[in-house]
């Protein structure tokens, strides 16, 4: 698998990009990541690491937070894209799946599904048809249709923002903290939806993730931010293994509990191995 | 029939058409507060500029008149042509929707994400800003308004009451060309809310600025939208309420007496904001008729605001509006 991926092309590149804040709060401070076609790629790492803006950085929802990339570049399918405005980026097949899920709370899940394919110029029978894929993978969405979004669990919620998203018949999805909020078998669920879409339908994922036990489970290459920085990269399988990783993110160690003294932070501006 | 019932049925009707105008002026509010959640103070100077602006296209007036001669020494003040009254309607449409793309373009666009009450105080900025605006455009001087709408007593309810009660009820025409208008008005925007992609898109605004960017709808695009939907909102309050007074700066004022219908029928209802203009019409009315002669009058300007408190203190999200709904 590993080995078939290295020789897939590259959609999504990130170049050493800057972001900042209000023009004055620095929070990414030289992030490059790949993404391939028809991968999961995971941007891993704690609270105010840099995934969210990471992932609004590429989606350009930045600038409605006053948020800029002041240097570096971003390129899909080789074409400078940070310029662009949300809409032409979904146009172009890169949509963002918000952290906190973000469903229009008034319309119902169908309506929210249907919010999805806004833009495009499809017809009707077109788009009935992606309806219907959506609901094949969440069955639990075709019962709920008619309910305000607003109403139904966090888990539904959750559905609605993923099928939402595959409703504008994406290439790339940028999936932000699905865990976030869900019982495990819940967190288990969608991942094994991400998993399958990923694999029956070929899209491709970049997801942000703090459940690093889950995400190193799914994904098949790995980058850990810290403070607005990728300190490691790796394929899953090793970042897994990694002692550091176990130890840091993983919560596991060969010498028992350490002191949070002890624990060193990676400082290295660009790749770490390789 | 007693004759107090009688008149109180004709209290009532006359009620139900002034609250169809203030439901028009709702209307627009509810609009645009729900495609943007903004609370848009300056709705009823909308409908005021677009009235001035209709008149002055139909009478062929020169914009910017006076700041024209004053500055070139010039004496120009017509075109000395006359527009008719529907192509002026169209021109003034036009002259709505740029103003709503100005207004987005100046204002709103740099105020996304911002809180609600900045929202509101840059609405209280173009409205004093827009009426001040129109004076200049326009001139302040008090016009009449007349694109043919019928107007006068209608002859038929009067000879058929008068028929069977022996006392013949006074409506006026142009009410009933106004109850027409904002129903057919009403109609059409329910539809395109609920039932069209452009509708849905404003509906998801409304609810989530992010998540609507996110899935590539364009805020601006639907600002723009809503607010020409508004504008024309505005245009046909202003038709209506001009040709029945006059087109004055005092029509301005009659967004305040929207502010009530808003409580009643609920910021965010489309339909809530007809019931809401009839209520408070109908109320007004009759509660003058029967109480005010003890109070001494003038309970027309206090009585809506009472009725609106009751109801903010038992239902705040009004009649039809949409229940907040709060998950933990």
């Amino acid at each position: 698998m590993m080995d078939a991926m290295e020789n897939q092309e590259t959609l999504l590149e990130v170049n050493n990009i800057e972001v900042i804040y209000n023009h004055v709060i620095l929070v990414l401070k030289g992030v490059s990541l790949k993404v391939p076609k028809g991968g999961i790629t995971a941007l891993l790492g704690g609270n105010g690491a840099g995934k969210t803006t990471t992932l609004k950085a590429i989606s350009n929802l930045l600038k409605s937070e006053r948020g800029e990339v002041t240097k570096g570049a971003i390129t899909y399918r080789g074409e400078r894209v940070q310029d662009l405005v949300p809409s032409d980026l979904v146009k172009k097949g890169v949509i963002q799946v918000m952290e906190g899920r973000h469903c229009f709370e008034h319309l119902t899940v169908e309506e929210n599904l249907l919010t999805g394919a806004y833009t495009r110029g499809s017809s009707r029978g077109e788009i009935d048809a992606d309806l219907n894929m959506v609901y094949e993978y969440f069955p639990r969405l075709k019962e709920r249709r008619k309910s305000q979004a607003g109403y139904t669990s966090g888990g539904e919620q959750q559905m609605v923002a993923i099928g939402r998203a595959l409703m504008s018949r994406p290439e790339t999805i940028l999936l932000d903290e699905p865990s976030m909020g869900l019982a495990p078998q819940l967190v288990e669920q969608i991942f094994n939806i991400v998993k399958s879409l990923n694999e029956e339908e070929g899209y491709t994922f970049l997801l942000a993730e703090q459940n690093t036990n889950v995400a190193l489970r799914f994904a098949h290459y790995g980058y850990i931010l810290e403070s607005g920085r990728v300190v490691m990269d790796g394929p899953a399988a090793d970042l897994r293994e990694n002692p550091d990783v176990k130890e840091f993110y993983l919560g596991m160690s060969d010498e028992g509990r350490k002191s949070f003294r002890d624990v060193r932070s990676y400082r290295r501006r660009k790749r770490w191995l390789s | 029939m007693p004759e107090q019932l009688v008149f109180a049925m004709e209290v009532f009707l006359n009620g139900l058409m002034a609250g169809v105008l203030y439901a028009l002026v709702a209307l627009g509010f509810v609009l645009i507060y729900k495609a943007s959640g903004i609370f848009n103070y300056a709705q009823g100077v909308m409908a005021l500029f677009s009235a001035l602006t209709l008149v002055g296209i139909m009478e062929g007036q020169v914009p910017f008149a006076h700041l024209i001669n004053a500055i070139f020494g010039t004496e120009i003040h017509h075109f000395g042509w006359h527009v008719p009254a529907l192509l002026a309607i169209l021109f003034t449409m036009a002259v709505m929707v740029g103003l709503a793309w100005v207004v987005n373009k100046l204002i709103f666009r740099h105020l996304v994400n911002q809180e609600p009450i900045i929202l509101f105080m840059a609405t209280i900025g173009l409205a004093y800003f827009l009426e001040g605006f129109g004076d200049i455009m326009w001139g302040a001087d008090i016009k009449k308004l007349d694109v043919g709408l019928p107007q006068g007593i209608n002859t038929w309810i009067d000879e058929s009451t008068f028929n069977i009660f022996d006392y013949g009820f006074f409506i006026d025409n142009l009410d009933i060309v106004a109850t027409v208008v904002a129903a057919l008005l009403v109609t059409a925007l329910v539809i395109f809310a609920q039932y069209t992609k452009q509708g849905r898109a404003m509906r998801a605004v409304a609810d989530d600025h992010q998540a609507a960017l996110s899935v590539g709808i364009s805020l601006n695009f639907i600002w723009v939208m809503v607010w020409s939907v508004a504008g024309f909102v505005a245009l046909v309050a202003g038709i209506m309420w001009g040709t029945k007074s006059g087109v004055q700066f005092s029509l301005s004022l009659i967004a305040l007496k929207a502010l009530p219908v808003l409580m009643l029928g609920g910021f965010t209802s489309i339909p809530g904001a007809i019931v809401g203009g009839l209520i408070i019409g109908v109320g007004e009315k009759l509660f003058e008729f029967a109480i005010g002669p003890l109070v001494g009058g003038a309970t027309e300007n206090w009585f809506a605001y009472v009725l609106a408190l009751i109801f903010l203190v038992f239902r705040p999200q009004g009649l039809f509006g949409e229940k907040i709904i709060e998950r933990v």
